[in-house]
């Protein structure tokens, strides 16, 4: 396998310009990601700021709704900035400080990674610039506000389609008229090698503590573990350590939107086909002309016309199984997991759930799964009420 | 190896190099501005097939990107463009676009296409060095020169792209993405020295370039001036009616670059 690819996916797909920071990223990387006093410094923001481990949460009323094997929720939605996303923020950010930058820039959809690299730029004194597609300016307001309460500035997207894949072009094009001083804190496992690798490395820390947990309390491994897949870092953190266990079912649920026969979806392994794209080769949502196509879904965070290398390759050894979920289905999910357990969870996360409330039945009592739930769903309350209709002021 | 055609743009001193994107506003719009560009004193044609997201470009060459994918431009359309222009020019052509248009037509596809057209090279902003083995052998196979591009960040790369390179080596002004600069700050000598050192290919700069007055200047110091939104602005303002203006702009342009003989 040649570096920085998976399979045959991934690669280095980028612009001259940048060949010479992303060398550099990956000889810093390299050079860190074994060194004590950088995983000292990590691993002590990850317990004190961050708050893990994160809970390994038996969802027991869930489990006799649904009736079939136990189900498990990995409570990413508990860490401070209210997603898994600050796994990977902190990574970056202390790597970047390694690296002499003294300001960092990053793409986001729903806005959660934008507020966790806002997060991680004031605690740790780096200027911070987020650019957002306008669309999900306006569909995730107060994640803007709050960004800029953290004192980032974000810059609203107005090229393209205006979402989640807008917003990666224009940081791209930021980072290549700016690298001398400026690091891009990718927030998926997508992108140009090095950054399949490093975001995946530091969102693995997900599956660590989850084998660790399961194993104490079950005594046995899960049959499946489940996760909500855009770029899809959420899902290789809690598939990384369970990839060499064969019995284990990883499964990513990917964004429907209003189904995938209709054309408006974000069902990147369901309906794309392998391209090039954002510095990778793996699947994308693409048309007959090899452009990339708008893509449709309810969550902002899934609203991504592609998936990392690293998902692209569990698909295509057939490791990983990939199931599209319409927002119908994870909005009833959200509202399913707020009745039975009291736990509002981000519309992505409730992807995943959908997926176990049709898988769980089907497997006997004493066996386990275990749903990553990415993050919490404060952001998204308005945006239900207004899919059912219900008038929210925010 | 039997010289490229590309080596013919730049035999009657400093080449010019004028960039569009095929099929804004219209594809036959686009061939008359083409033309229009040869009878101006273009060296060499650069076409764009146009993506719809050109992680390289600046805002000018983004919209007439998006323009000439609404006015319904595809790969074959271009390809036919192409084989109407060489019934009227031999000026050399070059593709400017990005892999995954490429890669989606079928990489043997598309450079047979190429060839049997008459389209000389290939510029890929998103294929760098280390992944251009993918495609070296294919383009060389159809007589396609695969195009590389040199930036003020290269400097420790200079010697081995150099070494793989074919037809011209297209050196990056200035960090950033395409687009008008007032200014190019990068030390154009001292790049263009490292090259020199490294390869034979003429080397021609682009991104920024505008005025008559950097014409003149990079024409005294490079082998080729390549100008690109300067010349997709000027379609914009005049849409249908734009081969005019970009005839007497490419003149212009080119008559500075000659000044210094």
């Amino acid at each position: 396998m040649k570096t920085g690819r998976f399979g045959s996916f991934g690669g280095q797909y980028i612009p001259e310009t940048l060949m010479n920071e992303i060398h550099a990223l990956e000889a810093a990387y390299n050079r860190y990601k074994e060194d004590p006093d950088f995983n000292g410094e990590l691993n002590a923001l990850l317990r004190d700021y961050a708050g893990r481990p994160s809970l390994l949460y038996y969802a027991e009323k869930m489990t006799r709704a649904l009736g079939g094997a136990k189900i498990y929720l990995k409570r990413e939605d508990l860490n401070h900035t209210g997603s898994h996303k600050i796994n990977n923020v902190l990574g970056q950010a202390l790597l970047a400080k390694r690296m002499g930058k003294t300001r960092v820039i990053a793409e986001t959809g729903a806005g959660q990674h934008g507020v966790a690299t806002a997060t991680a730029a004031a605690l740790l004194d780096l200027e911070c610039e987020i650019f957002m597609g306008r669309e999900d300016t306006e569909r995730q307001a107060l994640n803007v506000y709050r960004m800029e309460l953290l004192g980032a500035r974000v810059n609203p997207v107005v090229s393209g389609t205006m979402t989640l894949k807008d917003a990666v072009n224009e940081t791209m094009r930021e980072w290549v008229s700016r690298t001398h001083d400026t690091h891009y804190v990718l927030g998926s496992v997508m992108g140009p090698h090095p950054f399949p690798t490093i975001v995946g490395d530091f969102q693995s820390v997900i599956s660590r503590e989850a084998r660790e947990q399961i194993l104490a309390r079950e005594s046995k491994l899960p049959a499946a573990v489940l996760a909500c897949v855009g770029g899809g870092s959420n899902a290789i953190g809690i598939f990384r350590h369970f990839v060499r266990d064969p019995s284990v079912r990883l499964i990513g649920c990917e964004a429907a939107g209003r189904g995938i026969e209709t054309g408006r979806h974000a069902a990147t392994i369901a309906k794309g086909e392998i391209g090039v794209f954002h510095g990778m080769k793996s699947y994308f949502c693409q048309d007959d002309q090899g452009q990339i196509a708008p893509v449709y879904s309810i969550s902002a965070g899934l609203d991504y016309p592609g998936i990392g290398p690293e998902h692209a390759h569990l698909y295509a050894t057939g490791r990983a199984e990939y199931v599209p979920v319409t927002d119908d289905e994870a909005v009833d999910a959200f509202e399913f997991l707020a009745h039975t357990e009291g736990i509002i969870c981000a519309i992505e996360s409730a992807h995943a759930v959908a997926c176990v409330r049709t898988l769980a039945p089907q497997l006997p009592k004493d066996e386990s799964v275990i749903l990553c739930l990415s993050g919490r769903g404060d952001k998204d309350v308005a945006a239900i009420a207004r899919y059912r209709g219900v008038n929210v002021h925010e | 190896m039997c010289m490229s055609k590309i080596a013919n743009a730049f035999q009657n001193g400093a080449a010019f190099i004028g960039f569009v994107t095929g099929g804004d506003p219209s594809l036959a719009k686009s061939e008359e501005i083409i033309l229009a560009m040869v009878r101006g004193g273009a060296d060499l044609i650069e076409i764009g097939i146009p993506f719809s997201d050109p992680i390289a470009e600046g805002s000018v060459i983004q919209a007439a990107n998006l323009r000439a994918l609404a006015a319904g431009a595809t790969v074959d359309g271009i390809f036919a463009m192409v084989r109407c222009l060489r019934e009227k020019t031999q000026t050399p052509i070059v593709f400017l676009t990005y892999l995954n248009p490429v890669h989606h037509y079928g990489y043997e596809a598309f450079f047979a296409r190429c060839e049997e057209t008459g389209v000389d090279g290939i510029i890929l902003p998103d294929l760098p060095f280390e992944e251009q083995e993918e495609l070296r052998g294919i383009t060389a196979v159809h007589g396609v020169d695969l195009i590389s591009l040199i930036a003020p960040t290269s400097a420790q790369r200079i010697a081995r792209i150099a070494a793989q390179a074919r037809g011209f080596l297209y050196l990056v002004s200035s960090m950033g993405v395409t687009g008008v600069r007032s200014e190019i700050t990068t030390d154009l000598s001292a790049m263009l020295a490292l090259v020199r050192e490294a390869a034979r290919l003429p080397a021609a700069v682009g991104f920024g370039i505008h005025s008559l007055a950097q014409a003149k200047e990079i024409a005294r110091i490079a082998d080729g001036v390549i100008v690109g939104s300067a010349i997709v602005k000027l379609v914009a303002q005049y849409g249908d009616d734009a081969a005019e203006a970009v005839e007497d702009y490419v003149r212009r342009m080119k008559a500075a670059m000659t000044q210094n003989e």
